[in-house]
């Protein structure tokens, strides 16, 4: 498995890596936690010319609190978030996903935000990422901008990042207080998820008073189950309404046929594992 | 220096080795790696290849390019058919299981024609792995596709005349041979017909069809392949399971003298069959470096292994069993369909005609009649995977006792005991014709469902199907057996096997004491070092750690036949067993002498030889030390107490054991999730049984995974769909449970430890305990069949009354494919990775 010849460039600052970037162009690709990209370099599926190691970048790395969010540096390794109290007590769903995130060597490897740039619709962050609302900010030659996780994500493995651009950091609002279930169907631990459902859910005097659902790999982004949310709100934190809400889990979805399911199947699935997501997320069990 | 000790009192005897679980002795080097793999040994002035493989299933050669190639950095040359001579030998089938067998030869190189994707069409030299990879994708190959025989029936069905696809289209079928045993023909049994006809009119008959799908074995370190032809010999280390067949081979298909070839299989990282193989890749580096007079070094890549080293199962069965109203079995046929791939692998049309001898299995029936076609298809080539037929047959009828059960309506267990061999009644010869020596199938049963808790399990099993729970218990049965120990090499000769199966062994005894014990069992991961060490040192009396096991060097051990059908132990074992007795009774007069005593009064005991009657003695060690120094010996004995043994064994032997599997079925999603798991093996005595725990564990795993996990994919092509770890699913310690085990013990007599195989029975007895346990849990939604593996969606399907829940789905596209990469309309240049 040895990767077709390239050079290689690892800069330390953001603005070297930019400049690097403006250099390359459309011949460079971007090396955070390698997790994905050096396999694909290993079989010969891609040959850029160029890598960028963002690695000793420390100003890319780290975990912070900002007012109304938690800040996460594109370069923090899942298992550092996956561990963070902070992330734990205001973004439990992102807690939930990491620790479900394919294996331990590749959650020690891989980055957060190399994962989202990655913009896989089966990873294991994009359904958190939209049903929390996170921010993403950009760096380009312009400066940093803000995209909102709704815009961010735009086809298969195609995000709002423009060529010249790095991810520097996720803002995930605080969800602190809400309920939260990353519903994983496998069919051995290690894999991509089949179908995946991120829920998270705040109850209030036994109603739902607000809610947010993505779904994974049912698209060729990851998806926000709008119509799930809507049909929740305000309605009583019941065994029924989950139900009844969960049947909209397939609106705007088109999951694809793979050796591990159907589409027909995943759209099935989506909706069990949604009504299991909402129930798990509001405290009620299985569902 | 005096060996003999006057009137010192003897040294306590060391504990027992045989029965303690002794830590493997190779583990710290294997596990930390710190030893020669080949893939680690490098030679001055070594140089490197790569293949260039066909894409194709099946194509047309009709040009290579190697012009920008030749011209890349670091390049020798760029080979292909054409450019070697007959030198280069032909990969051979040992065992042609009919003498009309169709076998198309297979060169290593194709040269106008590749027969399955991945077959390989030119070789690149170059003086690095790197140089080597990065020309390869410069040699451009120009092919037309020819139609491809891929399905399993419907290539048994192609003939020229029909326009079917024809895998050799010169061969003018893809039928390779029709192998039969007939109960009825060979005096072991009555005629099934008859039986089948009876059970129509007053009895119960159960039809059925199973699919058996292609496996990868996905052994550990893909292969690799060094010769270094400098010297008077050519010496190979390979990552082989059989260097003393692969001498052989390569010596009889290049016309290089055996005696010029010395093959070294050093530490091996698995092979479960899968290196159990004369390989192209074996042939072309062997070839090179005898032409290019250099060292030559080739390793796989991942991708390259999965495509292109043999593969497992494949087979289509149609069973018909006939039984009494009582659930008493009458007779059973069994026809087959066999997946050969391209090529008659070098035992791989055997395989079938070993399981010919397991459908019946533990049970008494009166008539059997098994018919196996092997069939050509443009596939990868298919032969030995852990179990070998054995899984097949056991699978087979494990799921018809089941269904037998269901029909009679008893339990599944009762079924069994209705039909099997009761323990009073071996030896029993079998109505496919073997005898079994030893077993006893009630005992391992009683243990099995006691720690099972198989009257509460079912008592839950039935409040859940009560209550309609959206979570259903299934429980799985299977009471395998197995024939293990390869083989007594009359038999293989009444079954046209090329080779014997004997097994040979040496010991020496060192100067200072030590011992070496030379195997011709090659291990690669089994354990010999540890447990032949075990039985040395309790049959000679000296300590564990003074004795060191040497293995996978032609010229070391110099006769072998290798480790592969649970034989390392019941056949190697017995001939370290026969060379230490050897040892022993070389030394005696020697002892005799120097205790100035005469033979008939001395004792072997605990590593000494005693004068009966007195203190005085010597200790085997020292008389080793006397014969280095041969200062003092009996007239006309030779200065050696070393020696040398075969064995061939008169019988397999037999291995059984109840295996009970509970899962439940998430009804919803059809998700199978193990439960619990028990197995009770009686493998006869057991020498380390820290080893037999990983053998177990290890086979029940890769069991469990043929029923729920894992399938070879193709697409419609051709090409192999799982062609990486993300699209074959190999389960992990995270998707396995803690299993139960426990042992009852039935020694077998046809060795003199007593010991049984354990290499292949977790594998051969876990597929139809979980199947069957699927089905189970699904008995009440009508479902009597889910197709392996048992996928959550089949599951599910079936629940909504699809049947067996039908083929994977869509030849899909597997995870890592071009759309991951940069090509197509997918902009990842400037993203980020995971």
């Amino acid at each position: 498995m040895i990767p077709a010849p390239f050079d290689y460039v690892a800069p330390t600052s953001l603005d070297e890596a930019l400049a690097a970037l403006r250099e390359h162009g459309d011949e460079a690709k971007i090396l955070a936690g390698g997790q994905s990209l050096l396999p694909v370099l290993r079989m010969r599926l891609n040959a850029p010319e160029w890598i960028i190691d963002l690695g000793r970048i420390d100003s890319l790395r780290g975990i912070r609190e900002e007012g109304d969010a938690i800040v996460i540096g594109a370069m923090t390794p899942h298992s550092v978030v996956g561990n963070d109290p902070l992330v734990a007590q205001h973004a439990g769903l992102i807690s939930a996903a990491v620790e479900r995130l394919a294996d331990v060597q590749v959650r020690h490897r891989g980055t957060f935000g190399g994962a989202l740039a990655h913009a896989d619709p089966a990873g294991d962050l994009g359904g958190p990422a939209r049903a929390l609302g996170a921010v993403f900010v950009i760096a380009g030659a312009g400066g940093m901008r803000q995209v909102d996780a709704d815009d961010f994500f735009v086809d298969l493995f195609e995000t709002a990042i423009g060529e010249d651009e790095i991810l520097v950091e996720v803002r995930i609002p605080k969800h602190t207080g809400w309920g939260s279930r990353y519903e994983k169907f496998v069919r051995v631990e290690h894999q991509w998820p089949i179908c995946a459902v991120a829920a998270t859910v705040r109850v209030e005097g036994g109603t739902v008073t607000g809610a947010g659902v993505g779904l994974t790999n049912m698209g060729s982004t990851p998806i926000r189950a709008r119509g799930v949310e809507e049909a929740l709100v305000g309605q009583p934190a019941s065994a029924e309404s989950f139900a009844a809400a969960a049947g909209r889990a397939v609106e705007g979805t088109n999951p694809p046929t793979d050796l591990n399911g159907s589409a027909e199947y995943r759209l099935h699935l989506a909706q069990v594992l949604t009504r299991r997501a909402l129930a798990a997320a509001a405290g009620l069990g299985e569902g | 220096m005096t060996a003999v000790e006057e009137s010192a009192s003897p040294a306590p005897a060391l504990e027992k080795e045989i029965g303690r679980d002794r830590r493997r002795k190779e583990d710290a080097r294997l596990i930390t790696g710190r030893t020669r793999w080949t893939d680690n040994i490098t030679l001055p002035g070594m140089l490197h290849l790569a293949m260039v493989r066909s894409p194709f299933a099946h194509a047309r050669i009709t040009g290579i390019d190697a012009t920008a190639a030749k011209q890349a950095t670091g390049i020798v040359d760029v080979v292909t058919a054409a450019d070697l001579d007959e030198s280069l030998g032909v990969c051979i089938n040992a065992w042609p299981i009919t003498p009309e067998q169709v076998t198309p030869g297979h060169a290593p190189i194709a040269s106008d024609r590749a027969a399955f994707a991945g077959e390989i069409v030119a070789v690149v030299v170059a003086r690095t792995a790197a140089e080597a990879r990065d020309a390869a994708e410069l040699v451009e190959v120009d092919y037309d596709e020819l139609p491809a025989a891929l399905d399993l029936k419907e290539a048994a069905a192609a003939t020229a005349e029909n326009g079917g696809a024809l895998a050799h289209p010169d061969l003018g079928t893809n039928k390779s041979a029709y192998w039969v045993f007939d109960s009825g023909q060979a005096g072991t049994g009555g005629d099934v017909e008859q039986a089948i006809a009876a059970a129509r009119t007053d009895g119960i008959v159960l039809e059925r069809e199973y699919r058996q799908q292609r496996l990868i074995p996905a052994f550990m370190e893909p292969r690799s392949t060094v010769v270094d032809p400098t010297g008077e010999q050519i010496t190979m280390w390979s990552a082989t399971q059989i260097p003393h067949i692969l001498r052989f081979a390569l010596a009889a298909t290049t016309g290089v003298p055996e005696s010029k070839i010395r093959v070294i299989a050093p530490d091996v990282g698995g092979g479960f069959g899968g290196k159990l193989q004369q390989t192209p890749e074996e042939m072309i580096v062997f070839a090179l470096a005898r032409r290019l007079g250099k060292p030559v070094k080739y390793t796989e890549t991942r991708s390259e292994s999965l495509m292109s080293a043999h593969h497992g199962r494949d087979q289509w069965q149609k069973l018909t069993l006939a039984a009494g109203r009582d659930g008493r079995v009458t007779g059973l046929k069994v026809e087959l369909l066999a997946d050969l791939g391209a090529y008659v692998a070098i035992v791989g049309g055997g395989v079938p005609v070993l399981g010919a001898f397991m459908f019946n299995a533990i049970y008494k029936f009166p008539a059997y009649h098994f018919a196996c076609q092997t069939v050509l298809t443009n596939k990868t080539w298919t032969d030995a995977y852990r179990g070998a037929g054995r899984p097949e047959a056991t699978f087979a009828i494990e799921r018809l006792m089941d269904e037998l059960a269901a029909e009679v309506g008893v339990d599944p267990l009762e079924i069994r005991q209705r039909n099997w061999i009761t323990h009073e009644e071996f030896p029993f010869t079998t109505v496919a014709g073997l005898e079994y020596d030893s077993g006893n199938y009630e005992a391992a049963t009683a243990r099995a469902k006691e720690m099972f808790g198989y009257d509460e399990l079912r008592a839950e099993q039935q409040r859940r199907r009560e209550s309609g729970d959206k979570v259903q218990l299934g429980i799985g049965v299977s009471t395998f057996t197995e024939m293990c120990g390869l083989a007594p090499s009359r038999v293989l000769g009444s079954l046209d096997y090329g080779a014997g199966g004997w097994e040979h062994a040496s010991i020496r005894m060192l100067a200072t004491g030590k011992v070496e014990v030379v195997t011709g069992a090659s291990a690669h991961g089994q354990g010999h070092e540890t447990a032949f060490s075990q039985i040395v040192a309790d049959r000679l009396g000296v300590p564990f750690e003074d004795v060191e096991v040497l293995h996978g060097d032609t010229q070391i051990a110099h006769k072998g036949l290798d480790t592969y059908g649970s034989r390392s132990l019941v056949v190697g074992g017995e001939a370290v067993v026969r060379a230490a007795d050897k040892v022993i009774e070389k030394a005696r007069p020697l002892a005799a002498h120097l205790l100035e005593a005469s033979v008939e009064d001395l004792e072997f005991k605990d590593g000494r030889f005693g004068v009966r009657g007195t203190d005085a003695g010597v200790a085997l060690q020292d008389l080793a030390t006397a014969t280095f120094a041969a200062h003092n010996l009996p007239d006309g004995m030779e200065p050696s107490i070393d020696a040398e043994a075969t064995f061939d064994p008169v019988n397999f032997n037999y291995p059984h054991g109840t295996h009970l599997c509970a899962v439940e079925v998430d009804t919803e999603t059809g998700k199978v999730t193990m439960r619990s798991y028990v197995a009770c093996d009686d493998i006869g005595v057991v020498i380390n049984p820290l080893i037999v725990a990983g053998q177990v564990h290890g086979g029940l795993v890769q069991g469990i995974a043929q029923a729920l996990f894992e399938e070879a994919v193709h697409d419609e092509g051709g090409t192999l769909v799982t062609g990486s770890f993300v699209d074959y699913l190999l389960p992990t310690a995270a998707d396995t449970i803690s299993f139960q085990i426990d042992h009852t013990t039935s020694p077998a007599t046809t060795n003199s430890l007593g010991a049984k195989g354990v290499g292949e029975a977790g594998t051969i007895a876990s597929t139809p305990a979980v199947v069957n346990a699927v089905v189970d849990a699904l008995r009440p939604y009508g479902v009597h069949d889910v197709a392996m593996p048992c996928t959550p969606e089949r599951v599910w399907r079936a629940i909504q009354g699809g049947g067996a829940g039908g083929e994977t789905p869509g030849a899909a596209a597997p995870h890592f494919d071009e759309s991951t990469g940069m090509s197509g309309t997918v902009d990842r240049t400037t993203g980020a990775d995971q």
